[in-house]
């Protein structure tokens, strides 16, 4: 069970594929719109149950529960190899190889 | 009784509700035909440039430094024949609070409101501005809402964009988050609607007026330092609003003879409201997706009319690739130092090309640098391409195909901008505010849209006759 008061994220499907704008990419259109926030529980609560929330700006929105203390997981990425190779690249034409 | 939320009734009520969340009424700038008063819409703001520069200070917006970037101007002059290869300055917008020039439109929208009485601002952005207006709003004590899109269908966000959202949430907004599609503006309308906050607009003239103030110290620190205007400042375009702003801000300064050059990432061919083909770029600005819909057709955008108008100021529009970016954005922090996030560097991927083409004392100033940050930085940007399937490889970046292939320079030598066709692009402006306000247009409508395109009555009327 999820406590009242505890930061979570919630989801929301906007549109459904059928409703949706008319002049989208046949892709797009096949597919719902959807909407994720993130606020504080009102309730308690189940993941996957219908709640409300209070958003940073202290408005009440209400969605389906689907994770607790979200959190950020963008990096700085892997290894890409073709960066040593333009620095390298670039010490050779401005300074002849050396450092 | 509590109004009917669904999409037909919310969008139906667009204009209302925008004029509420304005505190503008666009009709009063309208001539009811193609025509309205841009100038007129842009003092509606009530504030001068120095009460702008003023209102930035206060939060600690502007007075940027502007740098040389001497090795990557020598290297750029390996490639020129000799005396050429001008000078290239950046402008380091990154040092602003956000760390981008949105601080710049941020501070004024978001200083606005709160003189207006608005409790809160709320912003539809996935880029820099979400970040500024945030930022904005927690220095001047409103609440924020930034509206984002972010995601595809099967959840997976673009590397950047998260980042955004992170910065914004950092500074105390909420941040809704929204699969690929235009319809977001339905819930940005509903929001403005539920909360009654201010629309802190990229295109409002707020948002405008805030650029000037870059334009105008690139002139005075130019003419401090070097003793002259640029001859050339070259802008990364996606909304419009930076060349826009720029370039007025550089004019009220009295720099009449510089020549002001749009740059975009040419990702012709990818659908920007496709939901496969969102995570198929790797840059989410800066790019013709943005540049060229919002060049031909400004008004489009979350206003009325747009106060950002990139062809009223463009002399010319120039295409780079996300390979030469890239590289570009290596070289930045490798021979000058200066660790900057990817689409800032835009214009500078062109203005690397476009130094070749000027005698070695003349002066190319890019108007902005940006921040760079986990998920908004080279590395896990071709790392996001390379797990998409995008094939990355060094070669002549003739090569590139946008969702396809991401082709670094094998030398930097072939960091080549390509010439947009801005006079199509002129034309496509001019008939489709036509077809939009008036099919017959007056004369006055001929002489505005000459100004609207930074040409001449007779190329207006060569294009409708057409």
């Amino acid at each position: 069970m999820v406590k009242k008061g505890e930061w979570v994220r919630i989801h929301n499907v906007v549109l459904d594929a059928s409703g949706r704008a008319d002049r989208l990419p046949e892709d797009t259109k096949q597919v719902p719109l959807e909407m994720w926030t993130k606020g504080m529980l009102l309730e308690d609560a189940e993941i996957g149950d219908e709640v409300r929330v209070e958003t940073a700006v202290g408005r009440i929105a209400t969605g389906k529960l689907i994770e607790v203390h979200p959190y950020y997981t963008h990096s700085y990425g892997k290894f890409v190899p073709e960066l040593i190779t333009i620095d390298r690249q670039l010490r050779k034409i401005m300074y002849g190889g050396e450092k | 009784m509590a109004l009917a939320k669904d999409y037909a009734s919310v969008m139906g009520r667009s204009n209302e509700i925008m004029k509420t969340a304005l505190g503008l009424d666009y009709q009063d700038f309208e001539s009811g035909s193609v025509r309205f008063d841009y100038e007129t819409l842009m003092k509606s703001t009530g504030y001068t440039l120095d009460e702008v520069s003023r209102i930035q200070t206060l939060t600690g917006v502007g007075h940027t430094p502007l740098w040389e970037l001497r090795n990557i101007s020598a290297l750029s002059r390996k490639y020129a024949k000799p005396g050429y290869g001008a000078r290239i300055f950046a402008k380091d917008e990154a040092a602003n609070p956000s760390g981008s020039f949105k601080a710049r439109r941020a501070a004024t929208a978001v200083y606005h409101a709160k003189k207006l009485g608005y409790k809160g601002v709320i912003a539809a952005t996935s880029g820099n501005y979400g970040a500024a207006v945030a930022s904005q709003a927690a220095m001047q004590g409103l609440k924020c809402i930034i509206v984002q899109e972010c995601y595809d269908s099967k959840g997976v966000g673009q590397p950047e964009i998260v980042e955004k959202a992170r910065a914004c949430e950092a500074y105390g907004a909420e941040v809704v988050q929204l699969t690929v599609g235009p319809e977001l503006f339905y819930t940005f309308l509903s929001l403005l609607e539920d909360t009654g906050y201010f629309n802190a607009s990229l295109y409002s003239p707020f948002g405008i007026a805030g650029v000037e103030t870059l334009g105008y110290e690139i002139a005075m620190q130019c003419r401090e330092t070097l003793g002259k205007d640029p001859e050339v400042v070259v802008c990364t375009n996606a909304g419009g609003g930076m060349i826009t702003g720029t370039a007025r801000g550089l004019i009220k300064a009295g720099a009449t003879e510089t020549e002001f050059i749009g740059a975009s990432i040419d990702l012709t061919g990818l659908h920007m409201a496709s939901d496969k083909q969102f995570n198929l770029k790797s840059c989410t600005t800066g790019h013709t997706g943005f540049g060229v819909p919002y060049a031909t057709d400004p008004d489009h955008s979350d206003v009325p009319r747009s106060a950002a108008r990139p062809l009223r100021y463009m002399d010319r529009y120039v295409y780079v690739t996300q390979g030469e970016v890239f590289y570009i954005t290596e070289a930045l922090a490798n021979l000058d130092g200066l660790e900057r996030g990817p689409a800032g560097n835009t214009a500078l991927a062109a203005a690397f090309s476009l130094a070749q083409e000027y005698p070695e004392d003349a002066v190319i100033v890019i108007s902005e640098t940006e921040y760079t940050g986990a998920g908004k930085h080279i590395q896990p940007q071709l790392d996001f391409a390379r797990s998409n399937g995008i094939d990355i490889h060094f070669g002549d970046p003739s090569e590139d195909k946008p969702g396809t292939n991401i082709v670094l320079p094998k030398d930097p030598g072939l960091i080549r901008y390509k010439e947009a066709d801005i006079d199509r692009m002129r034309a496509s402006l001019i008939r489709k505010s036509v077809q939009t306000h008036n099919p017959n247009p007056t004369a006055e409508d001929i002489a505005f849209l000459a100004e609207e395109t930074k040409t001449d009555e007779a190329f207006v009327r060569s294009v409708l006759e057409q």
